[in-house]
């Protein structure tokens, strides 16, 4: 261990680097399109069905046929894997963000709407919050499921922990594999932990449990 | 005044769902300033519709609506529901903001300052009777009634003059639905608001408004006071509605006094002797005379007691008239009468007309009568032996000696 940290230690830490640079933009990118989008929807219940289904059908696609899909688009490096890996986070947080808005109890929003607020202070005085925890259980979700597969990137070249694992099955190296392994779950508990503390800032203190 | 200014008028309006479902028809209404004003009904009535419609939640599909004076139709609806209250039957409280933040959220959204806007809070909680510290409190920390006192005084945050109520006391248990009963008449009357309230309780209604709506089948069936709903309902439907069980009840509350007294009471005028006097007195059965002068105006009374006294010293009736007698108008509900007479411990009340002429006696027999019609329904033959005797006995055994003027 203390030895494959000597040989791999920096490249370790540039790989991680990479893996959650590149998470990190595609889910933060997920989270600005698909949680407007979902609410967006929450208005038009039969696009929705249509959108949904969409987003839904996309996520049946092979994770590595849909890199490869993205090289002649956009050729091999970060940004193909970024597109991808976006592509992926769409649905858990557009799922949850249209489930959450849609179980807001309509009560709330019949006395929101009652009392004067428009449609856009009662979607973020009252809609929101009251939905936060069941949006954040689908940003959660996304972010674990994009740092797993971020390490499939590393096949169309964006680097990350991937290409431990890639080395370790071309080489025949175990060491490398698990050394890429464990590093990427370790990631994936870490950010869903950090998720898991916003969430609870985030959510009604009434809601907390 | 009341006829100047309605603060709500609709004209004809009718709401029809696509595919012909007509929810009202034909409504007509007008509500004046300081009304409580129940709509009423079965649900699938058109109540909450028709009420729905004041703070554009519903559009009308015809007609119009008139907010003091002012067609609502071409209003903000925005601007429209921050000045009417609003209080709806599952409490609609915020979860998660605080009583503070629910209480000022349309203060907020008029952007008060925070200082008028912490000193309302103060004043309303104050108003409900809750204690100040529940202002930092989320609503699950409150119980159901407690939300609902804040959801009635939510209402009230703005100054709103007008406060709609969608059955605000469905799911409250009885003991505190009628306690925020009383707080919602209270802050009515003190305050002069004019309050639109559904409700399918018909005690609820009797007990609040002072008009009532009945609907059904989207129609509006009658529009009367409570009184006149009890004394007078239009139909069947409304009968039903009432129950005849609390129209039976409800005669006390509307019967009068000239009703139910017994004419022609024994009276005797200040000129006559005091021979005369007992003698009538012997006659009659009676231990009480009351006193009249010629033309029938009441003076006072005379009971057996003074007579007994002062027999050797008085020669007429007016040297022992005692004036000092408590009576009422025949116009006076019943209701507040066998209040009195029950307080008092009064034996007998003399029944005057406006000008003071004596016109009958309400004596603790006739309440019988009353209580019995109440527990039995309609009289029938057998009442007439059950009032007299108690009318001999207790005049005969018991004076009359508390009176007052």
């Amino acid at each position: 261990m203390v030895e494959f940290l000597n040989v791999h230690g920096s490249e370790l830490v540039t790989k991680t680097w990479e893996q959650l640079y590149i998470c990190t933009i595609a889910l933060v990118l997920g989270v600005i399109v698909a949680v407007p989008l979902g609410i967006l929807l929450t208005r038009f219940p039969r696009t929705a069905k249509i959108v949904i289904g969409i987003a839904s059908m996309l996520q049946t696609v092979p994770s590595l046929a849909l890199l490869a899909l993205m090289i002649p688009i956009f050729g091999i490096g970060k940004l193909p894997s970024i597109v991808a890996l976006f592509i992926y986070s769409l649905l858990p947080i557009l799922r949850n963000t249209y489930i959450g808005m849609e179980d807001v109890d309509p009560v709330l929003k019949d006395s929101a709407k009652g009392m004067g607020m428009t449609t856009i202070q009662s979607i973020t005085q009252v809609e929101i919050p009251t939905a936060m925890p069941v949006i954040m259980a689908g940003i959660r979700l996304s972010a674990v499921y994009v740092i797993a597969w971020g390490t499939l990137a590393s096949y169309i070249g964006a680097g990350g922990l991937g290409d431990f694992i890639f080395n370790g099955l071309n080489l025949f190296q175990p060491d490398l594999i698990i050394g890429g392994t464990i590093p990427v779950t370790l990631l994936a508990l870490l950010v869903d932990y950090l998720l898991g503390r916003l969430e609870k800032r985030l959510t009604p203190v009434n809601q907390r449990s | 005044m009341k006829e100047e200014d309605p603060i709500l008028v609709y004209k004809d309006i009718a709401k029809i769902y696509r595919g012909g479902n007509v929810a009202v028809e034909h409504i007509n209404l007008t509500i004046h300033k300081g009304d409580f004003v129940c709509l009423i009904g079965t649900s699938g009535s058109g109540k909450t519709t028709t009420m729905r419609m004041i703070n554009r939640m519903l559009e009308p599909t015809s007609g119009e609506i008139l907010y003091n004076g002012q067609d609502i139709h071409k209003t903000d609806p925005v601007t429209l529901r921050r000045h009417i209250g609003y209080v709806i039957q599952n409490i609609g409280l915020m979860p998660h903001m605080t009583i503070y933040e629910n209480i000022t959220l349309v203060p907020k959204l008029l952007k008060w300052p925070e200082e008028k806007k912490r000193e309302k809070a103060k004043e309303l909680i104050k108003l409900v009777e809750l204690p100040e510290e529940f202002l930092d409190r989320y609503p699950s920390e409150l119980s159901g009634g407690q939300q609902q006192r804040i959801g009635v005084v939510r209402a009230l945050a703005a100054n709103q003059d007008l406060i709609l109520m969608d059955e605000p006391f469905g799911a409250l248990d009885p003991i505190t639905r009628e306690s925020l009963q009383e707080l919602v008449k209270n802050l009515q009357e003190k305050m002069g608001k004019t309050v639109v309230f559904v409700t399918h309780d018909m005690d609820e209604a009797l007990k609040l408004a002072t008009d009532i709506v009945v609907m059904d089948g989207g129609h509006i069936i009658q529009n009367a006071t409570p009184k006149e709903l009890l004394s007078h309902p239009a139909n069947k439907f409304v009968e039903d509605l009432i129950g005849s069980e609390r129209l039976i009840q409800a005669r006390a509350d509307v019967t009068t006094v000239g009703q139910i007294m017994l004419k022609n009471p024994v009276s005797i005028t200040p000129g006559r002797s005091l021979a005369e006097a007992i003698r009538l007195m012997r006659q009659r059965r009676v231990d009480t005379l009351l006193v009249t002068d010629d033309d029938g105006y009441l003076k006072g009374f005379i009971d057996i007691e003074s007579l007994d006294n002062r027999y050797n010293k008085a020669t007429s009736v007016s040297d022992i008239l005692n004036t000092h007698i408590f009576y009422v108008t025949d116009d006076v509900l019943l209701r507040d009468t066998v209040d009195r007479i029950l307080k008092r411990g009064l034996k007998y009340v003399p029944v005057v007309d406006a000008a003071g002429k004596l016109q009958g006696i309400v004596t603790r027999a006739a309440l019988v009568d009353v209580v019995y019609d109440t527990i039995w329904g309609d009289s029938d033959d057998t009442d007439s032996e059950t009032s007299d005797e108690p009318v001999i006995k207790n005049l005969d055994t018991d004076a009359p000696n508390d009176k007052e003027a």
